[in-house]
């Protein structure tokens, strides 16, 4: 490291203000939550209890750790990539005998003073950085399938731990490489393949199971028709539109409603069955079923869609200016579970309204082509990979939890990066974005 | 190689917009272009309590008042709350058993969710509002509150007030947009419902901003929003209740109706229908099971006879007729007939007569006060067959306009709710009774004339009748209500109704004269004369109403003073007989009361006899006596199944020790050969014995 070196030479401001004014915002969102008319704010404020405060504290703390980072060599993160996923693997694996239930999920290692860390959160850094030092190795020839298997092992890896942890959100986040992936040359019809696999499961949801199939057996027989003349030249095509047919009708008719009833648990089903508009019944599933017949649970309640309901008429009462800041009702009565985490744009919905709403994805939409921008700028395909990681992440969970406070996503427990209460998730998204700006400061220096 | 990806960087960024404007468009839908959200959101965290301001009082004439307002309370819970309570201790305080107290507890928490207060008993006895004061520190999440109830300290004029009641989801369903809510209570009938909206005030709301378990947070916008409650308003009516409380008195063991209206206003003073209640009974908690005993009544105590009771007016009628002959020229004061006890011009229909001696129809005069069959029915059929209309349907349609015009068969809009309009049948029913228009004339429904036949008025017709006569052509709609406390424009359109004068055609004074001196002398010769009023000269008409189904009616119409009417009465005693024997003494009495204000030693006399005099028909007494009987059994019926059970009970435990033995006990039941069984047999007889003992004790004590 050299001694006189500025830290801030080279390092992306915009970035870094769109992060200040995020955390911001977070802190502020969080205070509305917190805020009740008639008590002193300011002594709970100094006296550190509220979560606004400490989120405060962590703001601090990150902005430490940040400060660290800039300082550190870059060529630091490619030489440990490989060791600290192989730490954060460990981590991960240690919650299962040292870990501390929290919410459900034990998927939290207490680090004493109060304070837990997720080692799930901090394990998509680790990832992220694994995947760029793997794509980025000379031998690496993304086009071939062997690499592109062991790059999705990568990713794959920490989201199996955290299913086992019981944290689905966490583990649906690693799928979000696949965007960093793509960039790299996966193949698009993998992305193709999955999205229509995506409309194949919604369909299967809503339509009638044997309506389904008759919608599929007539596209199957039109695109058969319109594709006789190249049929004749390729005798493999309708082989190949008939297997597609079968294997499209086996999952909805069997593989599916086997994934809900005996794969899934009752509540997540449930969660995704109210996505568009239906009760799962719960007596279908296994897992309710053994539990009851254990007697360890109740009797399965009737679906129940509480949250995304009062999330929506949160956001949906702020009209078209909101309420005003500290005036919304809604926040105010503590309507919506969860808000000061992973429902915070509701508070921030009510009491700013669409104009509050809109401003505030654009300037998460702002990060992002930032990032992007910065990705494509780079010269060495480690920080490129890094890069793509980072912003795949970041849009992941934002578009993810947006969507699902505002009912366009089936509740799952992601927070908003560096906006929703937390201190693992606050320091996580600081690290991502800081060891980007480290690594773009020093994008003239090496080509890795 | 990531120059062959470049083209990817710019797709990603595309995802990333349109994603971005998926949620833009969804922001949109739901914060600009959803209402409902809005309308959610001010339900979740929004409550509004509702402020009730005091109802309107209804005074007397005198500016007494008919009712007022107390306070009662509720036993009010908040099932949430209610934990540790000593649930035995409430059951034992209200005489309720525990299942009882849970199935209210579960439905309150159905209704009303568990985090909302919700009436667990409503309007308290006051014994039972003491006995719980005591003892309200057993009960946590309990309170008692206030609530203001009618009480009608005169104890009189129920039907005319009406009652207040819970809305029910009907009563919502109709009238939700004037802001009732589940719990409100309004007026169901009488007055209290006529003038629901002047005496309900105006409900204050308070907003207060609540949190998700429904906790008061504070006032929402610092109370910019709340509304404060006005009370409602006064009514000022025309009821004397002392005359209101004679009446009642002396229709008392009878049924019938009187009404005594003030023809210088239209102003009703008393109206009794008969049987009446107590409207005490229909406040407090047992106001459900009195009503429904009420309702299931034969004699319909509920029932205003009235408005809705249709009598054949009878004799009372025959000035009527006199005036319709008079207007149209057809007979002058000195026409007159010589009666021989009965009508027979017609042939076929003969109408009798009461009197036979010569010249008591020499002249309007003494048919009036003779009140003689004869002549009027002849004087009918003058009106029917005048030439000027050309056949007796034209002659009946006209004297038809004349009925309505007079207020008959037609709604006098007083302001109590479902006045019934009685009956002056039209031309088709009587073409379609004969079969044909050439197929009836005059002498077809010449009982009309005589006030029977198919026509009917109700006891508030025959007053305002009266009303008419006396003040010689003109009357005011009857109503109970003069004025309104703080009167408003548009209460003024309501109430010009019954302040503009309606003159009834263009009857010469002469005429009136004739009849009114005709009346004059029922009282002083005629068949009225044996009732006096002391210091007052009036004018009266007996009637006697064929009543097929038993005896006859008793009525009675009258005017007082003679000269300068103040009150006009109309008396209907059901199965009273001759109209100056039931119907006529309590006109007389009610005058007497009125234009008095006491009553004479004779009067005193009077009153008390005719109080005393019990003319309920006996159809109807049996009816209690049955009602009593089966309420007597169903008593014994459970006491003996009560028995039975205990019995069996103890069997049981007897058989338990042997089951074989038991079998054969069950086997042979029917029997009867067991020894114990037929002993049981033997008990249930002897109690069965006692109880129709009982019966006939209670059926004679009635």
């Amino acid at each position: 490291m050299i001694k006189n070196k500025n830290i801030s030479q080279g390092v992306d401001y915009p970035i870094i203000w769109l992060y200040s004014i995020l955390v911001t915002i977070g802190v502020l969102c969080i205070f509305m939550v917190e805020y009740r008319e008639g008590g002193n704010w300011f002594t709970s404020f100094i006296g550190g209890k509220t979560n606004y405060s400490k989120q405060l504290f962590f703001a601090g703390f990150c902005a430490l750790v940040a400060t660290f980072i800039l300082l550190t060599d870059s060529k630091l993160f490619t030489a440990f990539a490989n060791l600290m996923y192989a730490f954060g693997l460990l981590l991960m694996i240690a919650t299962f005998f040292i870990g501390k239930n929290i919410n459900g999920s034990k998927s939290w290692i207490p680090m004493g003073g109060g304070f837990n860390l997720q080692p799930a959160e901090l394990c998509k850094i680790f990832t992220a950085l694994a995947l760029a030092k793997f794509l980025s190795r000379q031998e690496t020839d993304f086009s071939k399938l062997k690499f592109q298997l062991i790059g999705g092992a990568i990713a794959i890896a920490p989201a199996i731990l955290s299913i086992l942890q019981h944290e689905l959100g966490l583990a649906l986040v690693y799928s979000s490489f696949l965007i960093a992936m793509y960039r790299e040359g996966l193949p698009a019809q993998i992305l193709i393949f999955g999205s229509s696999f995506g409309v194949l499961v919604i369909a299967s949801l809503i339509i009638e199971p044997n309506t389904l199939l008759i919608i599929l057996s007539v596209i199957a027989v039109l695109l058969i028709y319109f594709a006789r003349r190249q049929a004749r030249r390729n005798k493999g095509l309708v082989t190949a539109i008939i297997v597609i047919w079968m294997i499209s009708a086996g999952t909805q008719r069997f593989v599916i409603p086997y994934i809900f009833n005996n794969v899934l648990e009752c509540y997540q089903s449930t969660r995704i069955y109210s996505m568009v508009g239906r009760d799962y019944n719960c007596a279908d599933n296994v897992k309710s079923i053994k539990k009851q017949q254990s007697g360890n649970e109740k009797a399965p309640r009737k679906p129940d869609d509480y949250n995304v309901r009062q999330s929506k008429i949160a956001i949906g009462s702020g009209g078209f200016a909101g309420k005003g800041f500290l005036k919304g009702t809604q926040t105010r009565g503590k309507y919506v579970p969860e808000q000061h985490t992973d429902f915070i744009f509701t508070s921030l919905g009510e009491a700013f309204g669409f104009i509050g709403c809109f401003i505030f994805l654009s300037i998460y939409l702002a990060l992002l082509y930032r990032i992007v921008q910065i990705a494509e700028r780079q010269r060495s395909t480690f920080s490129r990979v890094y890069a793509y990681s980072v912003v795949s992440i970041l849009f992941f969970h934002i578009a993810v939890n947006v969507s699902m406070t505002i009912g366009l996503f089936p509740i799952v427990g992601i927070p908003l990066p560096l906006v929703s209460y937390g201190g693992s998730s606050l320091l996580t998204f600081t690290i991502l974005i800081f060891i980007l700006l480290r690594l773009d400061a020093d994008r003239q220096m090496v080509l890795r | 190689m990531s120059v062959f990806n470049q083209s990817r960087g710019r797709i990603i960024q595309i995802i990333f917009g349109v994603v971005f404007i998926v949620i833009t468009a969804q922001l949109i839908n739901l914060q600009i272009f959803s209402s409902q959200y809005k309308l959610a959101a001010e339900n979740n965290a929004i409550y509004r309590k509702i402020i009730y301001p005091d109802r309107g009082i209804i005074f007397d004439r005198k500016k007494r008042a008919l009712l007022e307002n107390t306070i009662s309370f509720d036993l009010v819970v908040t099932p949430s709350e209610s934990k540790g309570t000593d649930t035995a201790a409430l059951c034992a305080i209200l005489g309720i058993d525990t299942a009882e107290y849970k199935k209210r507890m579960l439905d309150l928490i159905f209704k009303n969710t568990r985090v909302r207060p919700s009436v667990f008993e409503p309007l308290l006895s006051a014994e039972l509002y003491a006995k719980l004061t005591e003892n309200m520190y057993k009960f946590p999440g309990y309170i008692l509150s206030e609530r203001s109830v009618r009480t009608y300290p005169f104890n009189t004029a129920a039907q005319l007030l009406g009652y207040i009641a819970e809305v029910d989801t009907s009563y919502l369903r109709k009238y939700r947009h004037l802001g009732y809510e589940m719990g409100d209570y309004a007026g169901m009938s009488g007055l209290e419902k006529t003038y629901e909206s002047i005496l309900m005030g105006q409900r204050g709301i308070k907003r207060y901003i609540r949190d998700n378990k429904s906790r008061i947070q504070g006032p929402y916008e610092n109370g910019i929003f709340d509304t404060i409650p006005v009370a409602g308003r006064n009514l000022f009516t025309s009821i004397d209740v002392e005359v209101q409380q004679l009446a009642e008195q002396l229709l008392q063991n009878k049924i019938g109706s009187a009404v005594a209206i003030n023809p210088k206003t239209g102003g009703i003073i008393t109206m009794v229908s008969s049987p009446t209640y107590n409207p005490n009974v229909l406040t407090g908690n047992a106001r459900r099971k009195n009503w429904g005993k009420m309702v299931m009544d034969t004699a319909k105590p509920m029932y205003n006879r009235a408005i809705k009771g249709q009598y054949p007016p009878g004799s009372t009628f025959k000035p009527l007729g006199a005036l319709v002959a008079l207007d149209q020229g057809l007979i002058t004061s000195d026409y007159g007939i010589g009666c021989g006890g009965g009508y027979g011009a017609c042939g076929g229909v003969y109408v009798r007569c009461e009197h036979g001696n010569a010249g008591h129809a020499a002249n309007l005069r003494l048919a009036l006060a003779n009140s003689c069959n004869s002549y009027f029915s002849d004087v009918f059929r003058k009106a029917l067959d005048n030439k000027k209309w050309g056949n007796p349907n034209q002659g009946y349609l006209k004297w038809k306009e004349y009925m309505n015009a007079f207020g008959l068969g037609r709604r006098l809009e007083v302001d109590l709710p479902s006045e019934d309009k009685a009956n002056i049948p039209d031309t088709s029913v009587y073409n379609k009774f004969f079969g044909g228009a050439r197929r009836w004339n005059s002498c077809s429904v010449l009982t009309l004339g005589i006030g029977q036949d198919k026509m009917t008025a109700t006891p508030l017709q025959m007053a305002n009748l009266m009303c008419i006569i006396a003040n010689r052509g003109f009357y005011f709609p009857p109503h109970f209500v003069d004025s309104i406390e703080n009167e408003q424009v548009e209460d003024t359109v309501l109430m010009n109704k019954y302040r503009s004068k309606h003159v009834v055609t263009n009857i010469a004074d002469k005429d009136y004269q004739a009849v009114n001196d005709g009346m004059h002398d029922v009282t002083v010769y005629g068949t009225a004369s044996h009732i006096k009023i002391p210091g007052v000269e009036y004018c009266a008409k007996t009637g006697t109403a064929q009543n097929p189904h038993g005896k006859n009616h008793s009525l009675f119409v009258a005017f007082a003073p003679k000269d300068n009417p103040t009150i006009a009465v109309a008396v209907v005693v059901e199965n009273g007989g001759y109209g100056s024997v039931a119907a006529g003494p309590i006109a007389g009495l009610i005058i007497e009361k009125f234009l008095n204000d006491t009553l004479s030693t004779a009067g005193k006399a009077t009153a008390e006899r005719i109080t005393k005099m019990d003319l309920v028909p006996q159809a109807i007494k049996n009816w209690y006596t049955r009602k009593d009987a089966e309420r007597a059994a169903r008593l014994a019926k459970l006491a003996i199944e009560e028995a039975a059970e205990k019995e069996e009970a103890e069997n049981i435990k007897e058989n338990n020790k042997s089951n074989t033995e038991a079998i054969l006990e069950q086997g042979s039941k029917p029997v009867g050969n067991k020894k114990d069984s037929t002993d049981k047999y033997k008990i249930k007889a002897a109690l069965l014995l006692s109880e129709d003992k009982k019966k006939r004790i209670g059926g004679r004590a009635q």
